[in-house]
């Protein structure tokens, strides 16, 4: 995958949030929700994207699309530089990146019938003839698994589940070249989670499409990347291959992520390393490395330092100054 | 998973086996065992074509310092049953059957005043939300002194007292300077943890913990899951943890109660409903849920096919078998009871029903 240039190249990425208090809503500060990110897209890889509420993950995801401004840094979308667009033209460009949002209840226009949100893209970017147009939409309905008479009506009479899919319906009418799924599954229950998350990697893979999903839930993130990120605090601490970073993951934030994650098998309950405290304010993050604090083996030189991304022995790349020092507690293997 | 094995497993697993029964199977009821008792509880919710059935004779039992898992997906009724419990259904929806039984005594049948001398006092309950269920107008310490004198006729000086030494129980740091701070001032995990320090307050035998950790991170989530598991130790607590997440209740509890479309479908020590789940449904749940390492190919998680119904139009027969892997003619003709599996463990589904003879012998092989 290296080989090919990348579909997408993110530079130092930096997005800001002012903090305002109080009645006169002074400015009291600001959050570094993103603070300097870097890494590449491949075309048609599915690349995960993982932290806890606060992490930056979905600030990231919606920078990517431009639904977001970042204050400092480059992302360059097939050699075009996405963050010097503006007006027309990167109107023109949004039919290549599109979203997958994670409330579907809430992302879904309640007035609008299915079939014109379908169409309405492909009249706005002028993919279609009008003529085309319900043709187009059925067969996209079909693509996602709902039959093509969806299209006459309105989202209340979908399951959450059923409207995901025509999320992700509306998502694909472009024909855009990258999908960024913030929290696809999260809102579903678990039964029907597992259609969507298949669903997601067979359309990628049908479509030729890259994609960034963005998940809390390490396990749903394992069936379906190729790479995964994982971000603490606007950063990302460790980066690799799905199955280096789960088979041996080398930062601490990481190996302790893991072992938090509930397994559905009783005999496991004691193999956890419980972090202790809160994910600290990014209003105030601490000195040196952000983890710090809730580090199990944090030394003196994490307050003062900030450890950078460095290539780890697994082949990843991690931004800790002992990677690999904290054993991972039969975080897999054990299969019963 | 593999195949049934004699019930080595069972035997020792838990305490609570020889509580385990339903109201289906009277004879095996030990009613003396148990501290709560939910019997044939029904609630209903008008709709505009008639009374929708939310929760349907739903059953099962908590035994003295256990911890159940209440366990089902959304619209289940899993949420309301506990409500119920402590007679907290939401209007219009109200109970037409069944009874809750509290150390004996029917709570469904007291008066209003005299099941106040219950809430808190004997069963309390922790939410999902912690923002919304604390008043984000007082302080923390405030609102658990509240409590406290709600309980007991202390001073205010001295509930304050306990409200420190009842945030210091659920390890908040610092719990003297945080009585001072308002909700929003907390994490979210010191929120709930703020929540449960308030529903210790009089010092209850029963908690109902209703989704606790679901609006919380997964490295917060394993901290509150294991106060719970410590708060059950020191004060012996029973809980009815309240969840749609199987592996949480792998984690915590000795027993599950699986509820789909307003039913009990199963009921098994967590050993055995995790080695061998007896219900299809809870089969297709397990496999269904993504687990850290399992090496499946990518996107081919086992998925239950289609949705859960909509209680207003439940499907004939059993509710799951539109949706069901091992369905069978009878399955939309009529409605499976709960069967005996194996000591203490109960599906409801006609692959147990011991009248359909031995083909369907307990513990097929898991998924």
């Amino acid at each position: 995958m290296s080989a090919t240039r990348p579909l997408v190249e993110v530079r130092d990425l930096v997005k800001r949030f002012p903090v305002r208090r109080g009645l006169l809503q002074r400015l009291k500060g600001e959050v570094r929700a993103v603070d300097g990110v870097s890494f590449d897209l491949h075309p048609g890889e599915c690349f995960g994207l993982v932290g806890e509420s606060g992490s930056g993950k979905t600030t990231l995801g919606r920078c990517l699309v431009r639904l977001l401004d970042p204050d400092a840094g480059g992302i360059l979308f097939d050699g075009i530089d996405l963050l010097a667009l503006k007006g027309e033209a990167l109107r023109r460009e949004r039919r290549r990146f599109q979203m997958v949002f994670q409330d579907p209840y809430g992302s879904l226009n309640p007035r609008m019938r299915v079939g014109r949100m379908l169409s309405e893209p492909l009249a706005v970017h002028d993919l279609v003839p009008p003529d085309e147009r319900q043709a187009r939409v059925a067969r996209l309905l079909e693509q996602v698994g709902l039959s093509p008479d969806a299209a006459s009506r309105f989202p209340h009479a979908f399951s959450g589940g059923q409207r995901q899919r025509i999320g992700i319906a509306r998502a694909l009418a472009t024909e855009p070249d990258l999908l960024v799924a913030d929290e696809p599954v999260s809102a579903l229950d678990v039964s029907v989670q597992a259609q969507i998350v298949n669903l997601l990697a067979r359309l990628q893979d049908e479509l030729g499409l890259t994609q960034v999903f963005i998940a809390h839930d390490l396990a749903v993130v394992e069936h379906i990347a190729h790479r995964v990120a994982v971000m603490y605090l606007g950063r990302i601490v460790e980066l690799a291959d799905r199955d280096t970073l789960f088979a041996s993951p080398q930062h601490p934030y990481t190996v302790s992520l893991l072992s938090a994650v509930p397994v559905p098998e009783v005999e496991r309950r004691q193999d956890r390393i419980v972090l202790p405290g809160d994910l600290p304010s990014p209003m105030s993050p601490p000195s040196g490395c952000p983890f710090h604090p809730r580090c199990p083996i944090a030394r003196p030189r994490c307050a003062q330092e900030r450890p950078v991304l460095e290539p780890t022995q697994k082949g990843g790349v991690a931004a800790c100054f002992y990677p690999g020092e904290l054993a991972a507690p039969a975080v897999r293997g054990l299969e019963l | 998973m593999s195949q049934a094995s004699p019930d080595a497993t069972t035997a020792g697993a838990t305490t609570a086996g020889a509580t385990a029964s339903d109201a289906a199977a009277p004879a095996s009821r030990a009613a003396e065992r148990s501290l709560l008792r939910v019997e044939d509880l029904s609630v209903v919710f008008p709709g505009t074509a008639g009374p929708i059935p939310v929760v349907r004779r739903a059953s099962f039992s908590v035994a003295p310092g256990e911890m159940v898992g209440l366990v089902g997906e959304s619209g289940s009724g899993k949420s309301l049953t506990a409500l119920s419990i402590l007679g907290l259904v939401p209007a219009p929806g109200r109970i037409t059957s069944g009874r809750v039984l509290f150390e004996g005594r029917d709570l469904l049948s007291l008066a209003e005043r005299e099941l106040r001398a219950y809430r808190g006092a004997r069963i309390a309950i922790v939410f999902q939300e912690p923002a919304t269920a604390l008043n984000p107008v007082f302080t923390i310490g405030f609102q658990i002194a509240e409590a406290v004198r709600a309980h007991r006729r202390v001073s205010r000086k001295q509930a304050r007292e306990e409200a420190a030494e009842l945030l210091e129980r659920v390890a908040i740091p610092d719990p003297r300077q945080r009585l001072d701070d308002y909700p929003h001032q907390l994490s979210g995990g010191q929120r709930q943890r703020a929540m449960i320090a308030m529903a210790l307050a009089g010092g209850p035998d029963l908690l109902l913990a209703d989704e606790p950790t679901t609006a919380l991170d997964v490295t917060i989530q394993a901290q509150i899951l294991d106060l719970l598991a410590r708060l059950r130790e020191e004060l012996g607590l029973a809980v009815l943890l309240i969840t749609h997440d199987l592996a949480v209740v792998a984690e915590t509890c000795e027993r599950v109660v699986v509820m789909y479309a307003g039913e009990v479908v199963e009921e098994s020590p967590a050993r055995d409903l995790f080695h061998r789940p007896a219900h299809p449904y809870t089969r297709g749940l397990l496999s269904a849920q993504p687990r850290l390492g399992a090496h499946v190919e990518r996107g081919h998680l086992e998925a239950i096919p289609g949705t859960v119904p909509d209680p207003a139009s439940l499907p004939a027969g059993c509710p799951f078998h539109p949706r069901c892997a091992e369905r069978m003619p009878v399955c939309d003709q009529r409605a499976p009871e709960l069967y005996e599996v194996a000591a203490g463990v109960w599906a409801r589904c006609f692959l147990h029903d011991p009248e359909r003879g031995a083909d369907s012998a307990p513990g097929e092989p898991g998924p």
